[in-house]
């Protein structure tokens, strides 16, 4: 081409037109990168959906030995108000032959720990597991049995035996009252 | 490479057009008169023009039900209903459609085990496979997104599954489901991109099944002797033999297609689709629609990590069973350079014939264990499918293309009198 004849050509054969070309090759990138974000962004969730924090639910109802499923974020989270017996089974358990090892201590709050508050979700593939409602089988360890690929959890919610890799999530909670609890 | 003939058109109009646009041409030589195509094809051959018209069914059928459904989760499944009992012949639609995703897969199954036997990936259709391959993803992730929009139970707990499979993801796991999900479960704006999605990938399946026909042009089609066409004795012409032969393969393939539609709609589907979407009770198995049941057994079956358990795992169990899952499918894209024998044509491999019809009965083996509750000897039985299924790809075959004695292949396809013996 002749614009490029005509272009003073230095010593390396490197013009001041290829430092033009490469500057504006590198600017359109960044541009192109740039813009994609927001396309990938508005997959996350909305402003309107991260607004739906947090709930309050009055526990007074909930007798010992019996559990309820209150919706949080679309999902279900199992409120179980535990025996004395469900909390000494959660406690006599050695920690070191747990798939996901915690104490029960650190998955209640101290002073409360007849209250179990666990997210329904089971942590293979997230399918809510059976055992909250009176009559749901509750598998091998009194707690929690996931129908869809056989998952067992004890009275604390941990994982005791199947495919699950973690112990039933503890989700951010608070007693506002003795007989209010604040998720979220 | 099959040579070119431009068509001449004798109506002027279509005269004119043709020197503007060889549109014609274009037809003419992929699948008219002057498409020369081998001369034994069997009914085997019959299933690529079947997906293709599938697919045709499917977007006209989609686009109409998409006129009258709604992708919101308060309304869809009383949208969907709205389809089957006030809109006209929205009964009909929508069970073409749902039973149409089955006969697509049917037709595509067939065509793609018809390719695994007779060679169909190997030197020169290595591209046209492999095509062939990102369609089948291309189709399962459609299919799988269609699915979720009746807004049944299964279609809420089959996408909360899924989805879920990407939180296998080391680090980033969970922050691409919130991705995906557009919130903190399965929910409206879930609901709302698969519908876009939905509606979006089968135009993109359109466009690489153009690039598949035409990378068939380049090579051609293959024959069920596996061997090349030596001279114009070995061919016919694609119009009007192979035409004729493709519809009336459609005449029997739609006669069974309107015997599901008409008479048993629903034998393919999930009874509990017909129970609304309800995030808090999860049914008591999750089944897969039957023609991802292969894939879902193999994913269920690996319940072990990569390393030793508890003590070094490289890969954890969840993470393992979702890399063989996808890995099952991807193998395919492989295949050219697993499977090196010389012979293309299953017919004269004698040893590859039997591992072959194996990886066919496991392949159902594989469909029933998907529908089953993984109890009992059902873990193990899916352990041994699984790993056939995997040693044919990544241990028989490129063995037995090394090993194996093959038997003498035909001198041509117009005279197939054996060579004698050297």
């Amino acid at each position: 081409m002749s614009t490029l004849e005509n272009t003073h050509h230095e010593e390396d054969g490197v013009t001041r037109r290829d430092m033009i070309h490469v500057g504006a090759g590198v600017m359109a990138g960044v541009g192109a990168v740039a813009s994609l974000w927001p396309f990938i962004d508005q997959m996350n969730p909305a402003a309107d959906t991260l607004a739906l924090a947090s709930i309050e639910i009055d526990i007074s109802q909930i007798d010992t030995g019996s559990a309820i499923i209150v919706k949080w974020r679309g999902k279900p989270v199992f409120i179980r108000h535990r025996t004395a017996e469900e909390i000494s089974e959660a406690n006599a358990v050695a920690v070191a032959d747990l798939i996901d090892r915690q104490t029960d201590e650190e998955r209640v709050q101290a002073g409360k720990e007849e209250w179990l508050v666990v997210m329904g979700v089971c942590t293979h593939l997230g399918c809510v597991p059976l055992g909250t409602k009176t009559g749901e089988e509750k598998g091998d360890y009194g707690g929690w049995f996931c129908p869809c690929h056989g998952s067992h959890y004890d009275t604390s919610g941990r994982i005791r035996k199947g495919p699950a890799p973690k112990n039933l999530e503890v989700p951010e909670y608070a007693f506002l009252t003795d007989t209010t609890l604040k998720i979220g | 490479m099959a040579e070119w003939k431009a068509a001449k058109p004798e109506n002027k109009v279509l005269g004119w057009v043709e020197e503007r646009l060889p549109i014609l041409s274009l037809v003419n030589n992929v699948v008219g008169p002057d498409t020369p195509t081998p001369r034994n094809l069997n009914y085997w051959w019959n299933f690529g023009s079947l997906a293709g018209l599938m697919l045709v069914i499917q977007i006209i059928s989609g686009v109409v039900l998409a006129m009258h459904y709604a992708a919101t989760t308060g309304v869809a499944f009383d949208s969907v209903e709205r389809i089957m009992r006030d809109v006209n012949y929205g009964w009909l639609i929508r069970y073409m459609h749902a039973n149409g995703a089955s006969f697509f897969f049917i037709a595509v199954y067939i065509h793609i085990f018809r390719g695994l036997y007779f060679g169909s990936y190997k030197a020169p259709r290595e591209v046209l496979w492999m095509l062939g391959v990102v369609i089948f993803l291309l189709m399962m992730a459609t299919a799988f997104m269609g699915y979720v929009l009746p807004w049944g139970q299964m279609s809420f707990w089959g996408a909360t599954v899924i989805t879920n499979l990407f939180s296998a993801i080391p680090m980033v796991g969970e922050s691409i489901v919130q991705l995906l999900w557009g919130g903190f479960s399965v929910d409206n704006p879930t609901l709302n991109r698969f519908f876009s999605l939905h509606y979006l990938l089968p135009f993109v399946i359109a466009g690489v099944v153009i690039l598949h026909l035409w990378a068939k042009k380049i090579s051609d089609s293959g024959n069920p002797l596996g061997i090349d066409v030596k001279s114009s004795a070995d061919q016919i012409p694609f119009h009007p033999f192979y035409t004729v032969k493709d519809a009336f393969g459609a005449g029997v393939f739609f006669f069974v297609f309107a015997m599901f539609i008409f008479y048993m709609p629903n034998a393919l589907g999930h009874p509990d689709n017909y129970i609304p979407a309800d995030p808090l009770v999860t049914p008591p198995s999750i089944v897969p629609e039957w023609y991802f049941l292969p894939y879902y057994a193999i994913l269920r079956s690996i319940d072990f990590p990569l390393g030793i358990p508890g003590v070094f795992e490289l890969v954890d169990a969840k993470l393992l069973g979702v890399l063989a899952m996808f890995a099952s499918i991807l193998v395919w894209l492989l295949l050219p350079w697993l499977d090196t024998s010389k012979v293309r044509s299953g017919n004269f491999r004698p040893l590859f014939k039997w591992f072959f019809a194996f990886l066919v009965v496991d392949m159902f083996i594989l469909t029933w264990l998907g529908a089953q509750k993984p109890e009992g000897n059902i873990p193990l039985y899916g352990k041994i499918a699984t790993a056939y299924y995997f040693a044919y790809f990544l241990v028989i075959l490129p063995v037995l293309s090394r090993k194996e004695t093959t038997l003498p292949l035909p001198e041509s396809i117009s005279n197939p009198v054996l060579k004698p013996a050297e």
